[in-house]
């Protein structure tokens, strides 16, 4: 692949007047959002036919940064936005950007009957392990034992794993990866961004103000060498027993199918129900 | 157009079949609903009809989901309506917010029933009057229509459309649960019999570009819908003419606050509507709403016939709310009498119009009975 510069990218797809963003030093979603824009610029995808949308928290004010159509809804509530903009206009390419809590906790019920429906997004979601901004509370996905401002302790709960539960929920492509991992977050994107059907691509993300500096990890390389230390590549990871797995998060391409899409699904029921009726045959 | 029910003629349905007709003929081809005593014939009636017209019905998760999904395909330019009860109104509530602030157009009926919680599913109430008008927080303005018939229910569904797309905003059918179920003769009229008012689109690239300002000094921008090229951001947020989010400025949410709420005040004598019976030389007016106004119409004729000059208010529009319209009613009667089926909310609207120019009462009725027409009168000459 030929990496143009960051520079060429900021230039094409960022609005300049909503310059600076409010990233934080250190902040991974940059990242995340370089790698989506380079798929988008790699496929040669029409920006006037995309529509992003986004919840509430830090990822969520992504689609003000980019020149696209965009909705910055309400926490939690993207992929039911996203429904009744793909379904209404099934010309439109859906990108979903999401926080770890934005998606899996106050959204949780959407995510999981998203993916079950099969709605044609491919989500972006930003798993920094905390609520970066509302200042460092734990999220569904916080390790046990690390802490948050609502868990000073060191969470007590058990850390949900979004990729799983979108494999499980029914999603035609999930992918995870650290935002250190550019070029296959890159590939990720593009394959994600080219099938029909529900689509995820999670990064591990790091947020050295909100969540490593409660933790000890106070930068993001130091946030990085976790990552090293914490994440495990798939392969690998189907050798190892569940208790060497304990604590680990494992990376990379975990489903890659070809179920039909919602939309395929109801110009289908649009067609039984005119049969039905008699109007076609 | 085919459609999949008769039109230009008249047919024997239910309220909330008349308000999925209407919905149809008004342009209506995108629904989210979640099931919910006693709306859900709407729903199972726009399931039937929407494949067939080429719209979208979809049963979403929840009635957060359904009223997102509604904004969602708004924005793509679809007419798009959610219907609910009481506690599913409630959990619409913060993106209804989203809708006055983002100025999406939508459909939203509310078949009340009575609350508070679980409360009473399937009996009849207007216990949702405040929760309307004042649901959602913040400041704020929206629109409130009360039909009292079958016929108004498919009536006002398609003012409710009309309204929504004229001013770019949500606007609430507020029914009861007596309407919603009772069956009437409604008259479904051919297409080219309805006025249908759409949307202002931005005319080109700069009017697209201010697509939250005012660039025709009614309060009501052209809506830049998704997938034309002009790259509009949305939020909820507090923000600029241009869609910036700005939310520190005092002056920035002012300006935009004060907009939305002005591009209906603006318009309150034409948004306000009502039906007057008998009114003209009354010194007993009675003032209600949605079914209550049918037991009132019978009971203005008991009064008239024991000698009480009374006369009566029906109120089609709830908000905005004319309070000077009824500031003059009160200069001319002695008393106005608020039967409503809950335990005050029409009336506080009404005494505030009233303005102490005429003693107010209510009479309020919960449990899940309409006011029968001689409750009214007996209170009245009590």
């Amino acid at each position: 692949m030929h990496l143009k510069s960051a520079y060429e990218i900021r230039d094409k797809y960022l609005r300049k007047d909503m310059l600076p963003t409010i990233f934080c030093p250190g902040c991974g979603i940059g990242s995340a959002l370089q790698y989506t824009l380079r798929a988008i610029d790699d496929l040669n995808l029409d920006p006037d036919s995309m529509v992003w949308v986004s919840g509430i928290g830090c990822s969520s004010r992504v689609p003000g940064f980019v020149n696209f159509d965009g909705l910055h809804t309400t926490h939690g509530r993207a992929l039911a936005f996203a429904t009744g903009i793909k379904l209404a206009n099934p010309d439109l390419k859906v990108i979903a950007f999401m926080g770890d809590g934005d998606a899996a906790a106050i959204g949780g019920n959407h995510l999981i009957h998203a993916i079950r429906r099969n709605l044609d997004v491919t989500v972006i979601l930003i798993n920094n392990f905390t609520y970066g901004m509302t200042g460092g509370q734990v999220a569904p996905t916080t390790p046990k034992g690390l802490r948050g401002t609502t868990a000073p302790y060191g969470q007590f709960e058990n850390p949900f794993d979004i990729a799983g539960l979108a494999v499980s929920a029914g999603a035609n492509y999930v992918a995870r990866w650290s935002v250190f991992n550019y070029l296959q977050g890159i590939n990720s994107i593009k394959k994600a961004l080219q099938k029909e059907g529900f689509t995820l691509v999670e990064f591990l993300s790091p947020c050295p103000i909100s969540f490593g500096r409660r933790n000890r990890m106070k930068t993001a390389p130091e946030l990085l060498r976790w990552y090293q230390k914490i994440t495990v590549p798939l392969a690998k990871a189907r050798k190892m027993k569940p208790e060497e797995l304990e604590g680990k998060v494992v990376i990379g391409e975990f489903v890659d199918r070809d179920r039909p899409g919602l939309v395929r699904e109801y110009e289908a029921y649009k067609r039984r129900a005119k049969k039905a009726m008699g109007w076609e045959e | 157009m085919r459609y999949p029910f008769p039109v230009g003629k008249s047919d024997f349905i239910q309220g909330d079949e008349a308000i999925a007709r209407a919905a149809i003929l008004a342009g209506c081809r995108f629904y989210a609903g979640y099931p919910i005593t006693p709306a859900s014939e709407i729903f199972e009636a726009m399931a039937l009809y929407m494949p067939l017209v080429d719209g979208v019905s979809i049963q979403m998760e929840d009635e957060i989901g359904s009223i997102a999904a509604v904004i969602g395909a708004s924005w793509t330019g679809a007419k798009a309506m959610t219907a609910t009860s009481g506690p599913g109104f409630s959990l619409m509530q913060e993106n209804l917010g989203y809708a006055v602030m983002t100025e999406t157009p939508l459909v939203l009926v509310d078949v009340q029933r009575g609350g508070p919680s679980t409360g009473q599913p399937t009996l009849a109430s207007q216990g949702d009057i405040m929760q309307a008008i004042w649901g959602t927080h913040g400041d704020h303005s929206l629109i409130v229509l009360s039909p009292s018939t079958v016929q108004e229910a498919f009536d006002f569904t398609i003012r409710a459309f009309n309204l929504a797309e004229k001013y770019r905003t949500p606007v609430v059918l507020l029914a009861d649960a007596e309407i919603a179920h009772m069956r009437e003769r409604v008259y479904i009229p051919e297409p080219s019999e309805i006025e249908i008012v759409n949307r202002r689109l931005p005319a080109g690239e700069e009017d697209a570009r201010l697509p939250f300002g005012d660039p025709y000094g009614d309060g009501v921008p052209p809506m830049p819908i998704f997938g034309k090229g002009y790259r509009t951001y949305v939020t909820g947020l507090t923000h600029d003419e241009r869609g910036r989010p700005r939310t520190v400025e005092a002056e920035v949410h002012e300006r935009l606050i004060r907009r939305i709420i002005g591009k209906l005040e603006r318009n309150r004598k034409a948004i306000f509507s009502y039906d007057e019976f008998m009114l003209e030389d009354a010194d007993v007016a009675i003032v209600s709403t949605g079914i209550v106004s049918r037991s009132v119409l019978r009971a203005v004729k008991v009064l008239r016939e024991r000698g009480v000059k009374a006369g009566m208010l029906k109120l089609n529009t709830i908000w905005p709310f004319d309070f000077e319209m009824i500031e003059e009613l009160a200069e001319r009667v002695e008393r106005i009498y608020v039967p409503e089926m809950n335990l005050g909310q029409l009336y506080h609207l009404v005494r505030e119009g009233a303005n102490g120019k005429a003693g107010v009462e209510p009479i309020p009725k919960i449990g899940g009975e309409v006011h029968t027409p001689m409750e009214i009168v007996e209170r009245v000459v009590g």
